[in-house]
Parts: structure tokens; sequence; C-alpha cells
């Protein structure tokens, strides 16, 4: 024991150890620390940074705009009372367009600024141990096991969705200005090759059937983050908003992106 | 016929056209061509002193559209004597002689004027079998098009079909067809898409070319920019509507008859490149917009395939059945999806019940923690069987 230094790591070394059938008796120096450092006490861990929260809150809002204003550009179906309608929604999605790319580029810079748990090594499975988890959550989702690998940030099933969909979110991007290109300026000059190279067609209806996607995978997360938070009482939900999550000691030290580092800055 | 190079105004003189309404014709032709007013003189007086160009017309798979569009060009006295100048050598549907003699009317053209004449095509070129689905006088048209359009001094391709194959080419037609760039590479082509082209382009870029001694400046597909530089939506005198958003629900309805923005009848102005909205056709009487029906984006390529269906805003989405929409797909979508989600969420909470009676929880009050202990550090998961794990309790066993 003498190489640990926290008084939590201590903690878990002495349970662990008890579970493996020791049969030394603790100390009383021993048996407080298991007392006021108990490993399935929740502690607090820092897991979504602020650049984090805020392109996740950016991406909600803009596209909910851009779904709204999108389905009337689509499919202008109300007569106005009043003018520039279709102007205004235009407008209204062409800003809402910018902003969702601003916190696209801001995410991006983050998979390689920011901490373990968001970055990019959290989304592509590198490691076997990683592999294996992303097999267990969707044999979990499918009901063919129990029991769930610890994790502090994605799950690995999580993190391959969320990959699938900042690869839509990249696609919706670029078919927009694609669809923008016909105006000329910029938009042309960069993506003006798309259309010319697949038709306007087939770029406005992948850019409304994503659109659709997009809406459904919403639904299947939030569901899957309430029933988390619900299941498992981490504080998943309130994660988004604060940053923190409300995890076992010993799930921190058994989790594939937790360990000594993210115990020692917990509490 | 040499006496055509002797004057463009003797001529018109003799079929009592005025010196006033050839000089109308050739501002109407700067006007068309985005140039000032004033460089009508110059045109008027380069018309005047051209000399003959011959032409050599030829159609593959086409419906003569384009010749009933030439055929009919407005100021019908004056383009047909500019169209004159040019002498029209070999013109299947126009031209008297039949069988043999037009055949050599065609080769003795190509022999007497070698890269001096043009060569204007319609029709799409199939290729498809030794290109044996469109053949005149016994020849592949395919090898037609490349005899006549490589010693040209230059081909215009008029119509949607000799553009990029059109209508034959559609819905992957089975002839192979193609247009003329296709499958002359090497000669110099001017495309005037539509269906029909409009003549006014036509005789605008030939009154370019007598003009200015070049061929009007042309975007990547080879259209001239003058006819095919700007959307049709930006020019339109229904775009006032379309923002707005006072759009035709249905055809005939009260907003059909006030003239407001045919968008949602699937008008494809938004994504078309043409000059229609400005040189209209019939003598500039009008155009498809101006007439209650949405513009279906013929100048473009591709555009049975693209700009389908011609009275809805979005295409059909591949795979499904045809009456199927975008729309239905992506809301079949989102409904499975919740559909399942809900019943996910009635399994785990069976799950979760049947849990809590087999499990009694090990942290009693204090944690709250759902996760047995045994899953969590014990062997059971995958993630504690790996080296990888590197947890504090692993390094204290």
């Amino acid at each position: 024991m003498a190489e640990m230094t926290s008084p939590a790591l201590q903690a878990v070394a002495l349970e662990a150890a008890a579970e493996s059938g020791s049969e030394a008796p603790l100390t009383e120096e021993e048996g407080s620390l298991l007392a006021t450092q108990l490993p399935w006490q929740r502690v607090r861990v820092y897991v979504w940074e602020v650049p984090v929260r805020i392109t996740h809150w950016a991406a909600v809002i803009t596209v909910m705009i851009l779904t709204v204003t999108g389905a009337y550009i689509a499919d202008p179906f109300v007569v106005p009372a009043t003018d520039f309608v279709m102007q205004t929604m235009r407008f209204i999605h062409m800003v809402a367009a910018y902003v969702f790319l601003a916190s696209g580029v801001l995410r991006t810079y983050w998979l390689f600024a920011g901490n373990e748990f968001s970055n990019w090594r959290a989304f592509i499975p590198t490691t076997r141990r990683h592999w294996a988890e992303f097999r267990g959550q969707t044999a979990w989702y499918l009901f063919l096991r129990r029991d769930l690998p610890p994790i502090l940030g994605h799950n690995a099933l999580a993190a391959g969705t969320y990959m699938v969909i900042f690869f839509l979110f990249l696609t919706q991007t670029i078919t927009g200005f694609a669809l923008e290109s016909v105006h000329g300026g910029l938009a042309a000059q960069l993506w003006g090759w798309l259309p010319a190279l697949i038709g306007i067609s087939t770029v406005r209806i992948v850019h409304h059937l994503i659109m659709w996607v997009i809406l459904a995978f919403m639904i299947h997360h939030v569901y899957s983050a309430i029933m988390v938070d619900h299941w498992e009482r981490n504080g998943l939900m309130s994660s988004i908003f604060a940053g923190y999550k409300f995890v076992t000691r010993r799930d921190i030290q058994n989790a594939r992106d937790g360990g000594m580092e993210v115990q020692e800055r917990s509490n | 016929m040499d006496d055509i190079a002797l004057g463009l105004e003797r001529l018109l003189a003799e079929r009592g056209v005025s010196r006033r309404t050839f000089l109308k014709f050739s501002v109407a032709m700067a006007a068309t061509l985005m140039l000032p007013p004033i460089v009508g003189t110059k045109i008027a007086r380069a018309l005047s002193a051209a000399k003959r160009i011959p032409v050599i017309w030829i159609e593959g798979q086409d419906c003569c559209g384009n010749t009933e569009s030439f055929l009919r060009a407005s100021h019908p006295t004056v383009s047909e004597l500019v169209l004159g100048i040019l002498s029209v050598d070999y013109h299947e549907t126009i031209m008297a002689a039949a069988g043999t003699a037009a055949e050599s009317a065609r080769t003795a053209t190509m022999q007497a004027f070698p890269n001096g004449y043009i060569a204007v095509v319609e029709g799409a070129i199939p290729l498809a079998d030794g290109g044996i689905y469109c053949t005149v006088g016994g020849k592949a048209f395919s090898s037609i098009v490349k005899d006549v359009c490589g010693g040209a001094l230059a081909t215009i391709a008029v119509g949607s079909c000799a553009f990029d194959g059109g209508l034959p080419r559609a819905n992957g037609g089975p002839t192979g067809a193609t247009g003329v760039s296709a499958v002359v590479p090497s000669a110099k082509v001017i495309n005037l898409p539509g269906c029909p082209m409009n003549v006014q382009n036509l005789t605008a870029t030939i009154v370019h070319y007598l003009t200015f001694g070049e061929f009007p400046a042309t975007d990547s597909y080879g259209r001239p920019l003058f006819a095919y530089g700007q959307l049709i939506h930006d020019q339109c005198e229904r775009r006032a509507h379309f923002d707005a958003g006072r759009y035709v629900q249905e055809w005939g309805d009260a907003g059909h008859r006030q003239g407001w923005c045919l968008y949602r009848m699937g008008c494809k102005g938004p994504e078309t490149f043409s000059n229609c909205p400005t040189a209209m056709f019939n003598d500039a009487t009008s155009w498809p917009v101006k007439a209650g029906h949405g513009c279906v984006g013929c100048t473009m390529p591709d555009f049975w395939d693209q700009m389908t269906p011609f009275y809805g805003r979005l295409a059909h989405v591949p795979g499904f059945p045809m009456d199927v929409t975008a729309d239905q797909v992506g809301l079949a979508l989102v409904t499975g999806v919740a559909g399942l989600t809900a019943l996910h969420a009635g399994a785990s909470y069976v799950r979760h019940k049947g849990e809590e009676r087999r499990t009694p929880t090990p942290e009693g009050g204090t944690g709250g923690g759902v996760v047995p202990a045994a899953a969590a550090g014990g062997g059971t998961s995958p993630a504690s069987s790996t080296d990888t794990n590197g947890s504090g309790s692993e390094q204290a066993v």
C-alpha cells in the first residue's frame, strides 16, 4: 500500500483485496479509511468541458431552427399574413447554418484540444477493449446482456453513433452550401462542382433526407440519455448543462476512460 | 447563291424590309448578347459586309423541335436573311433534295469549305451497339457527327438532346445516347440546350461571330454566358411573390389567377440558368412562367432525370415506389424509431424490475448505484478481462 497516495485509491485497493479473498484482517486505520472513502461512494467527475457543452447546445438550437425554416423552404405550405416570409425564412436558415458551421469548426478543433472524454480517441475504436465494449453495449441495448462496463464519457456505441452524426452534419453542411451555390459567390466557387457532378436534385434530396435521419437520431438520443440517467442515476442529464457526472470511485477506477489520474482530480 | 455575298442591304430592300427594321433587329441582338445598344450599329455594319458561311444542319435522335424553333424565328424576314447568309446547304427536314443527292450536297460542302463551315447538330447521338440505333443513308449517325463536326469551323449543338443526350438518354435510355461534346471531344462546340433552344440565342450566337469574328464566351458546359449566365429565378417577374411567400397552392386557384409564384407547383426556375425571362419566345411574347406554368429546367444537364418530377419540389427517392415521397420515407423513419424507442423503454423497465428482485443493491442507502459489485469489479465484464484496465484495484491485488 506504500505506493498509494490518495486515501480514495487506498480504499479501492482495500476493497479489491477483500473481494479477492485476502484473509488478512483490517487494521483500525484501514477500517476507518474504508468507512470514509467508500469505493461505491459517488464523486463528482468533470467530464464535459465548456466548448463541448456550448457546441452541443448550439447544435440543438440551430438544428431545430434549421429544421423548421428548412421545412418551410422545402414546402411553403402557409399563406402568410405578412410580407417577405420566404425571404425571412431563408435569411434565418442561412444565419443558423453559419452558427452551426462555426459550432462544428469549434467541436472539430476540440477533438484535438479537448480532454480524454471529448478527444478524437474517445470516438474511434483503436483498442480491442474499445471494440469489446462496442459489442457489449450493442448486446445490452438488444437485451442480450445485463451488465455494462463502466464508462465516464461516451460509451463505445454512443461514440460510434456520434461519428455517424458528425458525418451527417458535415454532409448536411456541404449539401446546404452546394444548394446555395446557384446564387454564385464563395459557395459557388467552393461547392459548385457538387451539383455539377451529381445533379442539384440529388443534392437536394440528400439534404432533405438527412434532416429526417437527424430528427430520428434526436428521438433516440434524448431517450437514451433519459434512460441511462434514470437507471444509472449518475446525473447524465445534468452533465450536459453543468459538465459533471456523479460516478462511484470504483467505476472511475475501472472505466476505460477513467483511472488514477481522473480519480485524483475528482471529488 | 453567290449573290447573297453582294450585300444584305440590297436583299433587305428587295424584300421590302426597311433599314429602320434592320437596325431594330441589330439593337435587339445587342440586347440579347447583353451588350449596350451602341453595339447595334457595329452589328448592322458587320452584317451588311458579312461573307457567306455555309451551314450543315444534321439531325439524330430528335423531334425536330429545334428546327421548328429555327423556322419560326422572330423578326422573320431579317433573321431569315441573316441565317440565309449562313446558307444552309444541308438540312434534312427542309431541303428539297433527297437520297443520294442530299448526301452528296453535304459531302460537297465539307470538301469545298474545309474548316470553313458551321455544323449544327440537333438530337442525341446513340453510341450503343456501334451506333446502329440511328443511321442516315446507311451510316451510323455517330460517324456522321465525327466527320461533319471534326472538319467544321465550329459546331453548335442545338437543343438538350445534342447537348447531353436529352430525352433519349433519360433514365438510362437503352441506345447509349449522348451529346456532341462527348462524341467529338476535339471539336469546338457551342451548346444551346433547351427543349427547344430559343432561336433568338442561335441567331445572336451567329451574329456575335459575324460581328466580332469569334464565338461568345461560354460557361463550363460550353453554353454562351449571355444566354445561360443567369438564374431564371433572379430575373423572374414572379420573384417578388416568392420572397413574400405568396405561392400557387393548386392549378387554377386564386393565387394562380393573380400570378403568384409557381415554386410550390414544382417550378425549377430557382436552379435553372437561362435568359428565358428576358429573351422570351415567339417574338418576345411570352415564356412558360409568364404563361402560368413552372419552369421545367430544360437548359440544365440531365434535365429529364434531375428536374423531374416537373410538378413537385423534391425528387423521387431511389429504391422506393414512384408514388412514395421523400417526406413519407422520412416520416416513416422517425415513426419507426419512435416506436422502437417506446418498445425499448417498456422492455428495459421490465428488465430493471426483474433485476431488482434478483439482486439486492450492494450499496445499501449510501450510493444508490445499480451496478452490482460483481459486474463492476469482477471478471464478468469484457472491460476487466483485458490488460488495458489499469485500475487501482488490480495494482493493489
